[in-house]
């Protein structure tokens, strides 16, 4: 029998809220995150309006030296170190001494792709013959476990520190990695979490690919639109979240604070097979990550009080509704209560799993389930499976025991996770 | 610009570089930049930059390799501007 894992930490860094307090409170009250941006308006984007965290000087001088901000220019450093750090004194943990590192902590801490903007000042400078002009910090801004290393520098975790990447799974599979070495024995606590830079040179791909909505520049909180009959694709956003995952005994030792635990989860991928592409989910692979997941947690499908969706806003919501509603074999008044966040701070790509992740663990300490935005039009296809009541448009006092999480990506990759209220 | 002026330009941009347990008070013109102000190798890049652009010059792989003390410092700072 592996051990026990439960959260004793939660960090956030959101578009609609950057800490605990203000994020959820954001979600409690529907507050968006999702703003006009100048920028993209000058690059002639159609799409104009994201969710970025609204960061300032003052608040990064609280994270960051000096020196550490020195030709700092990966947004996704910012984010993550904020969210990070903030877990990381949530759970109640210090910082390594100065000598020797804590080698019972690690980080699993994912990012799609880090340090663009860094990435390009160097683009410049090689272009231009200029390559001594980089700097000392070019490749540590935009090494995909840049964010890893420099948390791992900042906390002095001396067990496994590494980044995972998986598309917009990220963060929840690095919760179920995470999640893994603890109940091995290998670790006994991981920071992870997952970050995702803000901006053009990140988004413009998608814009290119006409995924994100082009007709709310005016009206930007209400261009995210999940599980609506008028969702028009995905807003761009971007931030970190950042759980501490710790086993129960370690947890109960230190007296630490619990706000739920990992029962377990699943990950798999639809092999761009079937229906499955490089973009589109193979529907048969996500209902197989959600009912192993429930098996991993040992819990009945009936047992799922609530789903935090990966429902981004695009035509595919209606699937992911019938993905959930087969795999669990719930439907109408029976299925569970469904969320998703993105209607207030976009989709935050690779930081998405580890945000919503955040949010979805703060709906038990709250006992509520956070309300839904923009979808008081609902999909009449996902009506036909699900009741009304049961996609909650204002938060709802509802002890939930059991939240489901998944997210899916890129590359027809799926993650789920089962989190459960903890009492002992 | 005096020999005075350019100390007090490289110490503002050294004392940036410095490790959290040195204080910029250490900083005099026989100190080792690597062994006495613990200064990162890697930072020693960024430093050789920052000189760069606040006197206008150029520095090459040879005059980083002999840029060991404040003094080494300030004696290739200054033969560079007296080439210019």
């Amino acid at each position: 029998m592996g051990k026990r894992v439960v959260i004793t930490g939660l960090g956030v860094c959101a578009p609609n809220g950057i800490g605990l307090d203000d994020f959820t409170k954001a979600l409690q009250d529907g507050t968006s995150g999702i703003r006009f941006d100048k920028q993209l308006e000058d690059l002639e984007f159609a799409c104009q309006i994201a969710g970025e965290p609204q960061l300032n000087e003052t608040l990064i001088n609280q994270y960051f030296t000096p020196l550490q901000l020195r030709g700092l220019n990966a947004s996704g450093i910012l984010y993550g170190v904020i969210a990070g750090t903030d877990a990381w004194k949530d759970a109640g943990l210090s910082i390594a001494e100065k000598e020797a590192p804590d080698w019972d902590s690690g980080i699993i801490f994912g990012t799609g792709i880090l340090g663009v903007d860094k990435f390009r000042e160097s683009t410049h400078l090689v272009d231009s013959k200029n390559v001594r002009r980089i700097g000392s910090t070019t490749v540590l801004q935009t090494m995909a476990s840049g964010i890893s290393a420099y948390l791992g520098g900042i906390l002095g975790c001396g067990n496994q520190v590494t980044t995972n990447s998986s598309a917009c799974t990220t963060g929840t599979e690095g919760i179920l990695m995470a999640y893994d070495r603890i109940v091995s024995g290998k670790a006994k606590r991981i920071l992870t979490g997952s970050c995702s830079d803000s901006g053009p040179y990140v988004w413009g791909g998608f814009d290119a690919m006409r995924i994100l909505p082009r007709k709310y520049n005016d009206n930007p909180t209400k261009g995210s639109r999940p599980m609506s009959a008028s969702a028009a694709g995905f807003v761009p956003g971007s931030g970190a979240g950042a759980l501490i995952l710790e086993s129960l005994e370690s947890a109960q030792e230190r007296g630490a604070k619990i706000y739920a635990e990992v029962l377990g989860g699943a990950v798999n991928s639809g092999g761009q097979r079937g229906k499955g592409s490089m973009t589109a989910p193979n529907s048969h692979a996500v209902q197989r990550c959600i009912r192993e997941a429930v098996e991993s947690a040992d819990i009945q499908s009936a047992d799922v009080d609530a789903i935090n969706g990966h429902l981004t806003a695009t035509s595919k919501d209606p699937t992911e509704i019938k993905n959930w509603a087969k795999a669990l074999k719930r439907d109408g008044k029976d299925f569970p209560y469904v969320n998703s966040f993105k209607g207030l701070f976009g989709h935050c790509l690779a930081a998405s799993g580890s945000i919503e992740s955040v949010g979805a663990v703060l709906q038990f300490r709250k006992g509520q389930v956070f309300g839904n935005v923009n979808c008081d039009d609902l999909h009449t296809e996902i009506l036909e499976l699900v009741d009304e009541e049961k996609i909650p448009r204002k938060t709802i006092l509802h002890s939930a025991k059991i939240v489901a999480k998944a997210s899916f990506g890129f590359g027809d990759v799926n993650a789920c996770v089962i989190f459960k209220a903890f009492n002992d | 610009m005096t020999g005075t002026e350019h100390y007090q330009k490289l110490h503002d941009i050294i004392k940036i570089y410095l490790p959290e347990d040195v204080s910029a008070e250490h900083i005099s013109e026989e100190s080792h930049l690597i062994n006495e102000l613990n200064i990162n190798s890697a930072n020693l890049v960024d430093i050789v930059l920052d000189v760069e652009d606040a006197f206008d010059i150029r520095l090459e792989n040879e005059d980083m390799d002999q840029m060991e003390t404040v003094k080494d410092a300030l004696r290739i700072i200054d033969s560079k501007l007296s080439d210019k």
